[in-house]
């Protein structure tokens, strides 16, 4: 088909209202996407102060459906998903046989089915992957005429109830009672939802999965709320990067295990125990902390930010890592970035040097997030 | 003074045997929010086509060309404190840095005023 060709950029259910409203578009994950509307700073703000939408309809919304399906699931993934409750969302990584990172992803327990939401880039490939590892009893469903929206930010609960979205039965709760990495189906008038209260801005927020054919209806309704603007992906990049979360395809790939990606809490401990899933092995030999590498924050000593492809430095100028990514954080005013470092050199506070186009910009190693989470959790009891 | 343009989007003022360079607001307004600039060191020899800056936004970084041939005689050190005078005052206050030209005759390649806002209409 040719819509599948690498060379033709697909258009996005909401493209001509992105650019009614100045979205600036570039190819990305093999979409026209807007990347700012007003700015990079002003929208990265607005998001951490108010709310932001997102329109991420370019990630993959995947169903997986039959009996069994968590237990296939987890041949592949080294999240627990057959302990996930219904309407519980769990952050999962898809692993190759050896272990590599393939993806990451949220999967849901909807009571039905499984609810995965994967990356653009890697959805086809990720979707070729499911059907030749899970049972043919499993069945699954792209959802490719959804688009998705994230809500993201400290003012997306009190605008988002502004809506007046019902659950889809009376005594069910509504889209403001879900706690962090919750989700449940809705209606809004007679337009279903599937919404979830998750993000990757660090902030409180939602992603809200709608018909393609009712996303600009829905987004218009949204962004006509004082609490809310249209973001584009360069400010999804500055936040995603300031909560410390890995962007894949650049923070991780198929080449970087999971303890090297400082991903350690996506391997749960009963998966650990049973040690069964794909490249289980070679996985769990590192963990928790016997990899060579780590994936580390970094402080630039400086206003110059360092990007990805910089080189980590020893003392005669030998490569001992990389750049993954890096920026200017709109929120501390400075520089930040995520390294692979030697795990020898990974412990807060190291100093360590980054060559960037011939030139030595010394930095620290750091805590992440970079700026705190503020995400709705479900109080401890 | 005559200012030149490049498609680089960059402009020179040519002033005697000295140019100031600096990118133009086309250009800052591609670019986004400006938070460091790497100007070239005073003594610096550019030819024509080197990398003689660094602008870098939030997002990306962007080398920005030499416009001209000659010797950096002086670089715009408020930049370094506030580099986002290149998204307020692209084509004032927010230069580059000036250079005493090694070769006049580069500047009948660069284009005018009238021909950089043709250029810039049609991209």
């Amino acid at each position: 088909m040719s819509d599948d060709k690498t060379d033709t950029l697909k258009k996005l259910p909401l493209d001509s209202w992105h650019r009614s409203l100045g979205g600036r578009m570039v190819p990305f994950a093999g979409y026209e996407m807007p990347v700012q509307y007003e700015g990079v700073m002003a929208e990265h703000l607005w998001t951490r102060d108010n709310a932001g939408l997102f329109d991420v309809s370019h990630m993959g919304q995947v169903q997986l459906e039959g009996e069994g399906a968590a237990d296939a699931l987890e041949a592949i993934v080294p999240g627990n998903i057959s302990a996930l409750g219904v309407g519980k969302i769990r952050y999962t990584l898809l692993l190759a046989q050896d272990g590599g990172i393939l993806d990451d992803l949220m999967v849901t327990n909807t009571g039905r089915n499984l609810y995965l939401v994967v990356n653009g880039a890697t959805k086809h490939d990720d979707i070729a992957y499911f059907k030749a590892q899970l049972p043919s009893a499993i069945t699954l469903n792209h959802l490719e005429d959804q688009a998705l929206l994230a809500l993201q930010g400290p003012k997306a609960g009190e605008a988002l109830a502004k809506l007046k979205i019902s659950p889809m039965q009376p005594d069910w709760p509504v889209p403001t009672d879900l706690y962090f990495m919750e989700a449940g189906p809705f209606m809004w008038g007679d337009i279903p939802l599937g919404i979830s209260r998750s993000g990757y801005t660090g902030e409180d927020g939602f992603e809200i999965s709608v018909p393609a054919e009712h996303s600009e209806k829905l987004a218009a309704a949204l962004c006509a709320l004082e609490e809310v603007k249209p973001i584009g992906l360069g400010a999804r990049d500055s936040l995603r990067l300031e909560a410390g979360l890995p962007l894949y395809g650049h923070d991780m790939d198929a080449d970087v295990l999971p303890v090297e990606a400082n991903l350690n809490f996506a391997l749960s401990k009963a998966r650990r125990e049973e040690g069964n899933f794909a490249g289980a092995e070679r996985v769990l030999a590192q963990y928790p902390d016997k990899s060579d590498k780590k994936r580390v924050g970094l402080f630039v000593n400086g206003r110059q930010p360092i990007r990805e492809g910089a080189n980590v430095v020893d003392s005669d100028g030998n490569s001992i890592g990389a750049v993954t990514s890096g920026g200017f954080s709109p929120t501390l005013q400075k520089p930040i970035a995520m390294a692979y470092v030697p795990t020898a050199l990974a412990e807060t506070g190291t100093e360590i040097t980054v060559e960037q186009r011939g030139k030595p910009i010394s930095c620290t190693v750091a805590d992440m997030p970079f700026v705190p989470h503020n995400y709705h959790r479900k109080p401890k009891l | 003074m005559s200012r030149y343009f490049t498609d680089e989007h960059e402009w020179v003022d040519v002033e005697g045997e000295t140019a100031t360079v600096g990118i133009t607001d086309y250009a800052q307004e591609q670019l986004g929010d400006i938070v460091f600039v790497e100007t070239p060191e005073t003594g610096a020899e550019l030819a024509q086509g080197d990398d003689a800056a660094v602008v870098e936004s939030v997002k990306a970084a962007s080398d920005v060309y030499a416009a001209v041939s000659g010797t950096v005689v002086e670089v715009n050190d408020a930049l370094e404190d506030e580099p986002a005078l290149v998204n307020s005052s692209a084509e004032e206050d927010g230069w580059f840095f000036r250079v005493t030209l090694s070769d006049k005759s580069e500047l009948d390649d660069l284009m005018d005023e009238k021909a950089y806002k043709a250029f810039v209409d049609g991209l």
